[in-house]
């Protein structure tokens, strides 16, 4: 039976990597979106701090709130919560889970951390972002693909899979809280319709555009765009699709009864919105409510399986 | 501009390689020609490979420094340390010759002590020996065998004969560095691997794991077995992960282990307790149980004595296995080969005198400025004294040192270790002193690896091969030149 200090390192594992590429393509997307949008549209760099909720461990490190500094912060600071810093908790993680991991997953991750320690000034300018960003989400990518073919479907592959689909989860909502943000922000109301513009990439940060487009059969918008991205049972990155992996893999692995049981008092991804002007503060707070229970449900994970001298 | 073996001289030094300038031994043969037709950029492009090879793999040691743990990436030398296969057969039954006297020994010092009552092995040595457990007594591990992983130093001389440096019993560490040295070199040199008959070393993880599976208590079909490590801060961390790794076992650290009150050991796992019937434990003897040796120890298991005293669990190697890992005891082994197997020792000892006896230590004294004196105890090449390298004051200081303390010291003549063609910066290639760590494997049945991990000192003139101390390394070949 696996150790309870292995099942929380590769359920780490999984959440470090998602949270790596997520902030990868988040970074992607907004270097992309600031470009699109016209000028005299006050919209910062800035506001991927406060997605992130990081203001706190942003303000006590930059005074200014540049483009430059966020990058930093957010890929090569050596803080924690920086890429950086992620991606050496990762790689110390899979070091510790070498018992258990095909050997090519270290040398993999090994390569990724060599990569970013080497090239992090490349993230910062402007010129070189794409390639530098692009080669972190691919490496993430040939990571999990190496993890599903080399890795036995076993309970090592359940606890992939919660730190995975949380994580997932968690940065949906965070994505879909930028795009709201954006959106609610004073000033954007002027001119130009901004919400084809910003949903559209939210949908592309999700990589979703594609599936959306074919499930929806409908045009950009914002009330069909949270639907999809809540409810939406197929589509990796949708709540309803990662609560779903939860659940099966939870079915899995042993003494399961009292996550089974938190997880269906959470069951519904469901936000009512007709229009545009619905997506208000009361659908912020709606993502706050699923943040939550994503915490808490963290929490029930980490009472039932890693912390095993309380039990 | 590529190699010329002509160029390269060894002096005095018995050379691994070459026996006179431009003449390569006979297992050495196709690796000197080999490397005489690559062209120094082609030379400089093996290095490379095999250091890029080397921070992929990430393949490190960690150093202790002031500043924090240090991850370095492995020292290696591409060129490869080659015997003969047939040299090595006789090594390989006097290192399990050595091992079996020495298992005899550790298990006599716990019962009987037949050795001192027969006047073979003077009986205060053993009272006065730091590694010496009285917890361990009358406990009998199986087959007798105390320790079952063993990785011994071998050194030549200037003649080119082999002598046993040490005996390590107690935690033995470098073997997954023999390992990678090897998958290193294939990737580097893989054209000499399809020609010449290099004996593989592959086997190791699965030996090791038979070795363990043979200890287990419960005779069922899959014993529970375990590596347990002090943790990722240990130099020889990558070592652990490594093995469990390769034996498809679970690696933990102190804190996934209890023992109940039935006095069985279980780790933690997401389904409960569970029963452990094996450890492989790479933690000294001292930190393995705080209710019974340093208390303050985080790293061990409370009650794991008990559960061993018990024989509910299996350690590798035994707690007390240390006791022979002394440079004293080490002294007497030849005496133990011809005690407990009636046999005269195919490897020698290199000469030692003991500055606990009286004529003995008068000799070292006198001769502090050309011997090596060695504390008894440690391990890792510290707190030596290197006599024709040192100071008049270290050696002042020495020969104070062992007035005080003559059990905890001996001596050894300066050897003219052997040396082999290495790469130095600009590509050429300049002897380097080595010595060989065979590893050697004891439970129901005994095993060595096919050559070990060479280590070897990088500095000029250097005798120091210790990788925490500036050692580097070298892939080990034994090859077959009558299968040719």
């Amino acid at each position: 039976m696996l150790l309870s200090t292995t099942a929380e390192r590769m359920y780490w594992t999984a959440r470090y990597l998602e949270r790596i590429e997520n902030t990868a393509r988040l970074i992607s997307v907004y270097h992309k979106l600031l470009l699109d949008l016209p000028g005299g549209v006050d919209i910062t760099w800035y506001n991927l701090i406060v997605l992130n909720s990081a203001e706190d461990a942003f303000v006590s490190r930059y005074k200014n709130r540049d483009e430059r500094n966020v990058l930093k912060f957010m890929l090569v600071d050596e803080q924690n919560g920086s890429t950086l810093s992620d991606v050496k908790i990762l790689r110390e993680n899979i070091r510790t889970s070498r018992d258990v991991l095909a050997p090519e997953v270290w040398e993999c991750v090994n390569e990724l951390y060599l990569s970013i320690r080497d090239n992090n000034q490349q993230g910062l300018l402007r010129r070189q972002r794409y390639e530098f960003i692009d080669g972190i989400i691919k490496s993430c990518q040939q990571i999990n693909g190496l993890l599903s073919d080399t890795t036995s479907h076993d309970d090592v592959w359940q606890f992939i899979q919660l730190g995975r689909n949380l994580e997932r989860a968690d940065m949906t909502t965070r994505i879909l809280d930028a795009g709201v943000s954006v959106l609610l922000q004073p000033g954007t109301e002027l001119g130009v319709d901004l919400s084809q513009v910003v949903w559209g990439h939210v949908l592309r940060s999700l990589s979703a555009n594609l599936s959306y487009r074919r499930t929806m059969q409908a045009r950009i918008s914002g009330p069909e765009v949270t639907q999809f991205l809540l409810e939406d049972e197929y589509f990796p990155r949708a709540l309803r699709y990662c609560h779903d992996r939860i659940i099966e893999a939870v079915h899995k692995l042993p003494s399961q009864k009292p996550v089974l049981k938190k997880l269906q008092t959470v069951n519904s991804f469901r936000f009512e919105a007709n229009s545009e002007q619905d997506l208000n503060d009361s659908f912020r707070d709606y993502i706050n409510e699923l943040q939550v229970r994503l915490l808490v449900l963290h929490q029930c994970f980490y009472d039932n399986w890693f912390a095993f001298e309380e039990r | 501009m590529s190699i010329d073996w002509h160029d390269y001289d060894a002096q005095i030094f018995f050379d691994e390689l070459i026996s006179s300038p431009g003449n390569a031994r006979l297992p050495a043969r196709s690796l000197t020609a080999h490397l005489s037709k690559l062209g120094d950029d082609e030379v400089q492009m093996r290095r490379d490979m095999a250091q890029t090879t080397i921070e992929q793999m990430g393949v490190t040691f960690t150093v202790y420094t002031e500043e924090g743990n240090i991850d370095r990436a492995w020292p290696f030398d591409i060129i490869p340390r080659i015997i003969s296969a047939k040299q090595w057969k006789v090594l390989d039954l006097g290192l399990q010759q050595r091992l079996k006297a020495l298992n005899c020994f550790i298990d006599d010092v716990y019962h009987d002590q037949n050795i001192v009552k027969d006047g073979i092995f003077p009986g205060h040595i053993l009272q006065d020996s730091k590694n010496f457990r009285p917890e361990c007594v009358g406990v009998s591990p199986p087959f007798g065998v105390w320790a079952n992983i063993c990785g011994t130093d071998l050194v030549r001389d200037d003649t080119g004969k082999f002598y046993v440096l040490e005996d390590n019993l107690r935690v033995p560490s470098g073997v997954a560095y023999m390992l990678e040295n090897r998958s290193i070199t294939k990737r580097v040199l893989p054209e000499l691997f399809e020609n010449d008959r290099i004996l593989p070393i592959g086997d190791y993880p699965a030996r090791l794991f038979d070795t363990l599976a043979a200890l287990s208590p419960r005779k069922i079909k899959n014993p529970e077995i375990v590596v347990l490590t002090p943790g990722i801060y240990n130099s020889a961390y990558f070592e652990h992960a490594f093995l469990a790794q390769q034996m498809g076992v679970e690696l933990v650290e102190g804190r996934d282990l209890q023992v109940s009150e039935d006095d069985k050991v279980y780790m933690r796992t997401i389904g409960g307790l569970e029963r452990v019937d094996v450890i492989y434990r790479r933690i000294d003897d001292m930190f393995l149980d705080p209710e019974c040796f340093e208390e303050t120890s985080v790293l061990g298991v409370p009650g794991l004595m008990r559960a061993w005293r018990a024989g509910n669990v299996a350690l590798a190697n035994a707690p007390g296995a240390g006791v022979a890992d002394d440079k004293v005891v080490y002294a007497f082994v030849p005496q133990m080969i011809e005690y407990y197997l009636n046999e005269k020792p195919i490897i020698e000892n290199v000469k030692t005198w003991l500055c606990d006896d009286p004529e003995q230590r008068a000799y070292v004294l006198d001769n502090l400025d050309s011997l090596v004196v060695k504390p008894a105890n440690e391990s890792g090449g510290y707190g030596m004294l290197i006599g024709p390298h040192s100071t008049k004051r270290q050696q002042g200081d020495f020969a104070r040192l062992i007035k005080a303390y003559p059990r905890n010291y001996i001596a050894q003549p300066t050897l003219k270790l052997s040396v082999c063609p290495t790469l130095v910066d600009g590509g050429r290639l300049e002897p380097r002193h080595l010595d060989l760590r065979p590893f050697i494997l004891q439970a129901d049945d005994i095993y060595v690896t096919s050559g070990g991990l060479t280590r070897v000192a990088m500095e000029r003139g250097s005798l120091v091969v210790n990788s925490s101390q500036g050692g580097g390394s070298k892939d080990t070949w034994i090859v077959d030149t009558e299968a040719r």
